[in-house]
């Protein structure tokens, strides 16, 4: 009776103490952990079939994988932001621009630095962390030559091709052009 | 007679050398205006150049020793035509490959006033000033010490003297304690109920610490793994009010939020090489920060000095370590409840913004995602596309709002399959 008594207290005690682990550096422990991971690679997975181990791919040079945009003919050079200046156009009218999905893509990606009114007055700026963010209105710029800069960067400013998908840069593109005419 | 004299070449000596001072000190203040200078050039220069070092253009800082202000302002207004005219701007243009926009719009004032700013300015030294608050903050921390000192020896004295008191009045108490201690074990040892109560306590509160433990299997609230970059979400979405979709950009369109690759870091940080001295915590220190915006560079191989991607580098990925994760039976679809539902990121992640390291806000049990599913009504109101379906279903449940759950989102097979 002694015996059982004291395991059922070490027992209860040893549980206690365990379930007290407060350090949650470590994931927790699974029931069945072939239910929870895949069998599959899993997207930002690891891949030791790959160089460096890392899932993730580009695609094969000179090819474009299905469903993908095409490649954006001009360089990023000077000569191809003035070409894309001078010949670029919107490929979207006054039907299939949507005002109100360009000024919510433009609030999350460009508004940061350039400010929700265009200005250069963001959030960065503001606080000096990004400096020398122009106002939109001070400069000579085109719809093509806008697309061209959210595709390449310009100067400090770096390439948002990935964070956008091309009709998404076109909608910015023309909210860009409202902020500048208003 | 002659002191006379000599106090009044004093007096018109000091007298036109104050008037030279005004004059020269008005001169000054006409040459420009630092601050408006600061607030211009952060404006219109600061994309490209610096004042202490080389940027796309070359640093500004004393510029004014090397070229004249006449030069400057006429390159500042139109270098492209300067050029053409001008040797010494010719040769300037190769400092870079990208070429430098044309300020026509600034008037000659706001140029003097840039170049105003760009003058370093000696940075007066003021230990002076700075030490004497630190010696009156020290004076008041003494005072603060003594005063608890007094406190502490005032309550060991009433404690003493309440303890002689008590041990004049009853003699020996300690032995007593022990004696009525005694009785009640001897008193336990022999009553079997008392024994029977105890067995019933043990056995229920191991069956409640048991069951808790094992509820808890699989779950990972709480869990903060430490990551190979210590980015601060607190500094980036909290301070600066990065949208978290700017980083997290896949979440509007497909089944995973989408963990930003490095040249999004570098969209910034092309730029931003080092902290403020204001981003330091009591925790990091600036140097630490610094630390960590290098790794970056390590991954893509920048190199911050000279301001380019390093060639032929072998760039090496960022292995964050997956904090939320769902159990591979179970289907999660980000798109799904950010564009669609509209829900914000903190409804299921927390503060993330608050964050200096991410943790799981949620516990991500079936349980809490059905809970919400439940309680979420359904905006019908702003969908043309849904209005007949959603005019069914409300007389199908005879209410006005549907919730999520009623639409189907209790159905297994909406996420298992």
């Amino acid at each position: 009776m002694k015996k059982v008594i004291n395991t059922i207290i070490l027992l209860a005690l040893v549980i206690v103490a365990s379930s007290c682990d407060k350090s949650k550096r470590a994931p927790n422990l699974q029931y069945f952990p072939n239910m929870y991971e895949p069998v599959s690679y899993e997207t930002y997975g690891d891949n030791p079939n790959y160089a460096v181990g890392m899932e993730e791919r580009l695609p094969v040079d000179g090819t474009i994988a299905r469903g993908a945009e095409f490649p954006f003919e001009y360089e990023n050079s000077e000569e191809g932001y003035q070409l894309a200046k001078a010949e670029l156009k919107s490929p979207l009218d006054i039907f299939t621009i949507d005002d109100e999905r360009g000024e919510d893509l433009y609030v999350i990606y460009c508004a940061s630095c350039h400010g929700d009114k265009g200005d250069g007055q963001g959030e960065l700026p503001k606080r000096e962390k990004f400096l020398g963010i122009p106002d939109y209105k001070d400069r000579d710029i085109t719809e093509g030559s806008i697309y061209h800069t959210i595709m390449y960067g310009k100067n400090m400013m770096g390439s948002h091709s990935s964070q956008l998908t091309e009709e998404e840069r076109w909608q910015v593109v023309a909210y860009v052009q409202e902020l500048r005419n208003n | 007679m002659k002191s006379v004299k000599q106090q009044r070449l004093i007096s018109r000596l000091t007298l036109s050398s104050i008037a030279f001072l005004f004059i020269f000190t008005l001169n000054l203040s006409a040459q420009g205006d630092a601050a408006n200078g600061k607030k211009l050039f952060n404006m219109h220069c600061a994309a490209c150049h610096k004042l202490d070092k080389d940027l796309v253009g070359p640093k500004l800082g004393g510029i004014t020793d090397i070229r004249t202000t006449e030069w400057l302002s006429a390159w500042i207004k139109d270098n492209a035509s300067f050029q053409e005219i001008d040797a010494d701007a010719k040769e300037a243009a190769n400092f870079s490959a990208a070429s430098m926009t044309a300020f026509a719009f600034l008037s000659d004032q706001e140029i003097d006033d840039i170049l105003e700013y760009t003058i370093p300015v000696e940075v007066v030294e003021v230990a002076g000033s700075a030490a004497a608050p630190v010696v009156v903050q020290e004076q008041d921390n003494t005072l603060l010490y003594m005063l608890t000192a007094i406190v502490i020896v005032l309550v060991l004295m009433v404690f003493n003297l309440y303890r002689t008191m008590t041990v004049i009045k009853d003699g020996v108490e300690s032995k007593s304690i022990a004696d009525s201690l005694n009785g009640v074990w001897k008193a336990f040892k022999g009553n079997k109920f008392l024994h029977f109560l105890l067995v019933i306590f043990f056995l229920l509160n191991s069956a409640y610490f048991g069951f808790g433990w094992l509820m808890q299997v699989g779950l990972d609230e709480g869990y903060q793994p430490i990551q190979p970059i210590a980015f601060s979400h607190a500094i980036h979405a909290g301070d600066n009010k990065i949208d978290c979709e700017y980083c997290h950009t896949s979440a509007k369109h497909s089944k995973t939020s989408g963990i930003p690759s490095a040249n999004v870091c570098m969209n910034c940080h092309m730029n931003i090489s080092e902290v403020a001295e204001s981003t330091a915590t009591e925790e990091h220190s600036k140097e630490f920060y610094d630390g960590e915006i290098q790794k970056i560079y390590d991954a893509v191989g920048w190199d911050k000095d000279k301001l380019q991607y390093i060639e032929g580098y072998e760039k090496q990925p960022i292995e964050w370590v997956r904090i939320h994760n769902l159990p591979d039976f179970a289907y999660y679809n980000h798109s799904q409840h950010v564009t669609v539902a509209g829900l914000e990121c903190q409804k299921c992640h927390g503060p993330v913004e608050e964050m200096e390291e991410v943790y799981q806000y949620s516990p991500l049990t079936m349980e809490w995602c059905i809970e919400c599913h439940r309680e979420t009504e359904i905006d019908m109101t702003e969908n043309g596309y849904y209005k007949k379906i959603h005019e069914q279903l409300a007389n199908k449940y005879g209410v006005e709002k549907v919730t999520e759950a009623q639409m189907g989102g209790m159905e297994c097979g909406k996420c298992h399959y």
